[in-house]
C-alpha cells in the first residue's frame, strides 16, 4: 500500500503548493526590495486584495458546481458606472442593496440561459461580458465616471484601525463560509459538483442550485466593484477590464477545482492575497511594466497545471477496481 | 414475518419498441430476502429500476404494503421507503460520511433557519453507523474510505430514511471476501428489523446461502420462482439460460487452421482490472469473449487497443510488441477497436456518415508533407465502405449519424475501421441495442473479414451469439480468464457456470 501514500503524499504536496510559492515570492521580493517585508506593505497589500478576494468568493461557488463565470469584470464596470450616475445622492444603505440587486439580475440573466436553455456557462458569461460592458459604456458614453464623496470616503476610511474594505470582505467571508460549510444548501452545492447525476438521482435539485451560484457569483462582484472603485475614486472605461483573470486565478489558486467539487472560501481568500502580493511586489521592483501580464498568466498556469495534476491524482485513486487483490 | 410488504404483477414495458418485461410479477414478504438472478439483459435492472423510480413501466401494478404506488422518482421510491443501491453508488467522495447519509435530510438547528446542526447530525450520523457496524469517523472523507465501506455507508443512508424495502444491484462486485461477509451478516441483521430485501446477483452460491426466496428472469419474463430449497446451482443456469436459438448465423467456410499467431497476449495484468491474461488470435479466427458484466472484457480490450495502462505482460502483434497507452501504435499495427459505447465513443453524433468513416483514416490518405485533404478521394472511400456493409442511405455526406437506426450508426462504426483494413478487429458488443436483421447483416461482415484473413476477438454478452460465431470462446470472470472452449464444447450451460463460478 505504500503507492497509495505516495499519492496521498504527492496531492498533500500539490495541495501546499501555493504556500509554498507564495514563500518563495514573498523571499524574493523582500531580497531585492527592502520596503516590501513592511508591515505598511502587507497592510497595503491587504487591502487592494479585498475586492478580488470578494469577487473570488462568488467565483468559488461558480467553480463549485462546475461552472465558471467571465462577465465579473463587466459587472464591476457596470456597478461602477450605475453608482457614479445614478446612485451619488442616497446614502450607502440604499445604494449598497441596489448594486446588490442589479449584480443579483446579471447573475440570473446569465444562469437563465445556463440553467433554461443549457448554454455552456463559458459560452454565456463571455457574451453577458461584452453585453454587459457595452451598456455600461453606452450609459457612461464612455467618459471617466467620478464617484460620490460618501463613495469615495468609505475608500479612505477605517474602523476600528481597519479599512472599512477589510470589513466588508471579512462579513463576505464569514458569510460565504457559513454559506458553503453550515448549511444544506452549501453542502448540495459540493454535491453537485462532484457528480451532477448523482446529485438528481439523490433528490437534489441540481438546476435551482446551479442558477443561484451565478446570482452569487454577480452579487460578489457587484461588492467587489463598490470596494474597488471607492478606492480609486472614479471608474475610466478600463475599469475591471480583464478583471475576470485574478479572479478565477485566486480561486483556482486557493484550492478551488475548475473541475468542481473541491475548493473552498479561505482557499480563494489566500489565493487573492497571492495575485496581489505578486502584482505588488513586481511594483516595489520597478519590473517593467509590460512583465506583469506575463508573471500574472505564469501564476495562472502554475494553478491550473496544479489543479489538473490534483484531479488526475484523485481521479485515480477513485478508480473502479473489477478485481479485489489479496 | 409472513405479511406481505411487496406485491408486484403484470409488469410490462419497452424501450423503443422492444419488449424488455413481459408480464413481470413476484412477492415479498416482510423480514424476507428475495434473490434476484438472470443473464445480462434478462430485465432485472429494469424490474429495480421501475421499483426504484428510474424509469416508469407501460403497465402493471407495484403494490406496497397493500398500496399502489408508482413512483416517478428515486425522491419519491425514497419517501416510500424503497432504497436502491446501486452498483455504481451514488455517493459523493468529496463529503464526508455523515454529509452523504443526510444530504437530503439535514438536521437544522431551530426553527426555519437554514442551518445544519453539526451536533445532531454527528450524533443521528454515529448511531446509524453503529446500526451497520461500521466504525469510522461520521466526519471522515468518502475519498478516504475502501470500497467495502462506502457500500454499507449506503446501507446507512437507506435505515436513516426508514427504508422499508431496499434493494442491492450487485452489491459484492467490487468487495473482497471479508467484505462481502460483513454485507452479509449485516443485511441478515436487517431481515431481523423487519427490513425487506432484495438482493440482485451474478454469484449464485451467495443467492443460494443468503436468499428466503428466488426468483429468475430470461427475457424479460419471469421463468422460474419458489423459496431457496427449492433451488441448486444447475438448476438456477439451466432457468437462465435454456432459451431456444432464435437468431440465425451466416454459414462459414471453416478453412485450415493457419500456423501463424496475429495477436499475442501474455500475462497481461493491470491491478484492480485484469490479471494474468494470456491468449493466441490466429488470422482468420474468431475468438469469442464471454464473461458477465464486470468481468473485465471491456477493461481488457481497451488495454489491448492501447487506450488503458497494463502494469505488466506482453502484447505482441506478429513480432513487434505493443507498449501500454498507445492507440495510434495499435491502429498502425493493423488493429482495430469498435466500442461498446457507440454513442458515446464511437460516433461523432453530429457529423455526417462520410466525416465519421474517414476519421481515424484522415492522416494515412491526405497527400503530401502538408497532408492536405483530398474531399473527393475520401468521399468515394467512404462511399465504397458504406456499401460494402449496407449502410442505409444515400446521402452519406449530408446525413447526421445521430438521424441513424442504431444498426445503421453501428454499420456506420465498422466502416470506418474497414477503411483501414484491419488485420485484428477487436468487437466489443457489435450487436448491442440493434434489431435481428441488423445483427444477421454484423455478423455477415464479420464473416468477409474473417475469409479475407482478419482476425477477430468477439467481445458478447449473448451466448447464442458467441456460439453461433467463433471458432473458440474464452471465457472471463473477475479480470482473469476462466477457461477457453473449443468449438466441439460449445455448451450453454457450461459457458454460463464457467463465468458463474468463482
Amino acid at each position: 500500500m505504500s503507492r497509495l501514500d505516495s499519492r496521498t503524499l504527492i496531492l498533500i504536496a500539490l495541495r501546499l503548493a501555493p504556500l509554498v510559492l507564495f514563500v518563495v515570492l514573498c523571499f524574493a521580493f523582500g531580497l531585492f526590495s527592502d520596503r516590501f517585508l513592511s508591515l505598511a506593505n502587507f497592510r497595503n497589500i491587504l487591502t487592494q486584495s479585498t475586492h478580488v478576494a470578494v469577487m473570488a468568493i462568488g467565483m468559488t461557488f461558480v467553480l463549485l458546481v462546475r461552472g465558471v463565470d467571465l462577465s465579473v469584470g463587466s459587472v464591476m464596470y457596470l456597478v461602477a458606472v450605475v453608482m457614479g450616475l445614478y446612485l451619488s445622492d442616497v446614502s450607502l444603505f440604499v445604494s449598497i442593496p441596489a448594486i446588490m440587486l442589479i449584480g443579483g439580475v446579471f447573475g440570473a440573466i446569465n444562469a437563465c440561459f445556463i440553467t433554461g436553455l443549457r448554454i455552456a456557462p463559458f459560452i454565456v458569461t463571455l457574451a453577458t461580458l461584452f453585453i454587459g460592458r457595452g451598456f455600461a459604456l453606452y450609459l457612461s458614453e464612455t467618459k471617466m465616471v467620478f464617484q460620490s464623496d460618501t463613495v469615495q470616503a468609505l475608500g479612505r476610511t477605517s474602523f476600528i484601525g481597519l479599512p472599512w474594505a477589510i470589513w466588508i470582505a471579512a462579513v463576505v467571508v464569514v458569510a460565504a463560509w457559513i454559506t458553503l460549510t453550515q448549511t444544506p444548501y452549501g453542502r448540495q452545492i459540493y454535491a453537485v459538483g462532484a457528480d451532477p447525476d448523482a446529485a438528481g438521482k439523490a433528490g437534489i435539485r441540481v438546476r435551482a442550485i446551479t442558477f443561484s451560484v451565478f446570482c452569487i457569483c454577480s452579487v460578489c462582484a457587484a461588492i467587489g466593484a463598490m470596494i474597488s472603485v471607492s478606492q480609486v475614486g472614479a471608474a475610466a472605461a478600463t475599469f475591471g477590464y480583464q478583471e475576470e483573470f485574478p479572479v478565477i486565478a485566486a480561486a483556482v489558486l486557493g484550492g478551488t477545482s475548475l473541475f468542481g467539487g473541491r475548493g473552498g472560501v479561505f482557499g480563494s481568500v489566500f489565493g487573492a492575497v497571492l495575485v496581489q502580493t505578486t502584482s505588488n511586489g513586481l511594483v516595489m521592483l520597478n519590473a517593467n511594466p509590460y512583465l506583469y501580464p506575463l508573471v500574472n498568466s505564469l501564476i495562472i498556469f502554475v494553478a491550473a497545471w496544479v489543479d489538473g495534476r490534483r484531479r488526475i491524482l484523485t481521479e485515480r485513486l477513485e478508480q473502479r477496481k473489477i478485481r479485489v487483490e489479496a | 414475518m409472513s405479511d406481505l410488504l411487496l406485491k408486484v404483477s403484470g409488469l410490462n414495458k419497452s424501450f423503443f419498441g422492444v419488449r424488455v418485461l413481459r408480464d413481470v410479477g413476484f412477492e415479498l414478504t416482510r423480514g424476507s430476502v428475495l434473490g434476484l438472478v438472470g443473464e445480462n439483459g434478462s430485465g432485472k435492472s429494469t424490474t429495480m429500476n421501475i421499483l426504484g423510480g428510474v424509469l416508469t413501466s407501460d403497465s402493471g401494478r407495484v403494490e406496497l404494503a397493500g398500496e399502489e404506488v408508482a413512483p416517478a422518482n428515486s425522491r419519491d421510491a425514497l419517501a416510500l421507503g424503497i432504497a436502491f443501491i446501486h452498483q455504481e453508488l451514488s455517493l459523493f467522495p468529496n463529503l464526508s460520511v455523515e454529509e452523504n447519509i443526510f444530504l437530503d435530510h439535514f438536521p437544522r438547528r431551530t426553527g426555519r433557519l437554514p442551518f445544519i446542526n453539526r451536533r445532531i447530525l454527528r450524533e443521528q450520523a454515529k448511531k446509524a453507523l453503529e446500526l451497520i457496524d461500521l466504525h469510522v469517523s461520521p466526519a471522515t472523507q468518502v475519498m478516504r474510505l475502501p470500497q467495502g465501506e462506502r457500500q454499507l455507508v449506503e446501507i446507512a443512508k437507506a435505515l436513516t430514511r426508514q427504508a422499508r424495502l431496499i434493494i442491492f444491484d450487485e452489491p459484492t462486485t467490487s468487495l473482497t471476501a471479508r467484505e462481502t461477509e460483513r454485507l452479509f451478516e449485516i443485511i441478515d441483521r436487517l431481515r431481523g428489523q423487519e427490513i425487506s430485501i432484495i438482493y440482485i446477483s451474478h454469484i449464485l452460491g451467495d443467492v443460494l446461502r443468503l436468499c428466503d426466496n428466488i426468483v429468475v428472469l430470461r427475457d424479460g419474463r419471469v421463468v422460474g420462482t419458489g423459496p431457496r430449497p427449492d433451488f441448486t446451482i444447475e438448476r438456477l443456469v439451466t432457468l437462465m439460460v435454456g432459451r431456444a436459438i432464435d437468431q440465425l448465423f451466416p454459414e462459414r467456410d471453416p478453412g485450415s487452421p493457419p500456423r501463424s499467431t496475429a495477436l499475442s497476449v501474455r500475462n497481461v495484468s493491470q491491478p484492480g482490472i485484469v490479471k494474468n491474461v494470456s491468449f493466441d488470435l490466429k488470422p482468420g479466427e474468431v475468438l469469442g469473449v464471454s464473461g458477465l458484466m464486470g468481468s473485465g472484457r471491456s477493461e481488457l480490450a481497451r488495454i489491448l487497443f492501447g487506450l488503458d495502462p497494463y502494469s505488466e505482460g506482453e502484447i505482441r502483434v506478429g513480432e513487434a510488441r505493443l507498449p501500454p497507452l498507445a492507440p495510434r501504435q495499435a491502429m498502425d499495427k493493423g488493429l482495430a477497436f469498435l466500442t461498446e459505447d457507440r454513442r458515446g465513443e464511437g460516433l461523432m453524433m453530429e457529423a455526417s456518415i462520410t466525416d465519421n468513416i474517414v476519421l481515424p483514416s484522415i492522416v494515412e490518405r491526405s497527400s503530401g508533407f502538408l497532408y492536405w485533404l483530398k474531399p473527393t478521394a475520401l468521399g468515394e472511400a467512404a462511399r465504397g465502405v458504406a456499401e460494402r456493409v449496407r449502410v442505409n442511405t444515400k446521402a452519406i455526406e449530408r446525413t447526421a449519424v445521430r438521424t441513424l437506426s442504431g444498426g445503421n450508426q453501428q454499420k456506420v462504426v465498422i466502416a470506418k475501421w474497414l477503411l483501414r483494413a484491419p488485420t485484428i478487429f477487436i468487437l466489443d458488443e457489435p450487436t448491442r441495442g440493434i434489431d435481428v436483421g441488423a445483427k444477421y447483416e454484423v455478423y455477415k461482415i464479420i464473416n468477409q473479414m474473417v475469409a479475407a484473413g482478419a482476425a477477430i476477438l468477439f467481445i458478447s454478452s449473448e451466448i447464442e451469439e458467441l456460439i453461433g460465431m467463433a471458432d473458440r470462446i474464452m471465457v472471463m470472470g473477475r479480470g482473469e480468464v476462466r477457461g477457453f472452449f473449443e468449438r466441439a464444447q460449445f455448451d450453454r450451460e457450461a459457458l454460463m457456470k464457467a463465468a458463474l463460478w468463482d
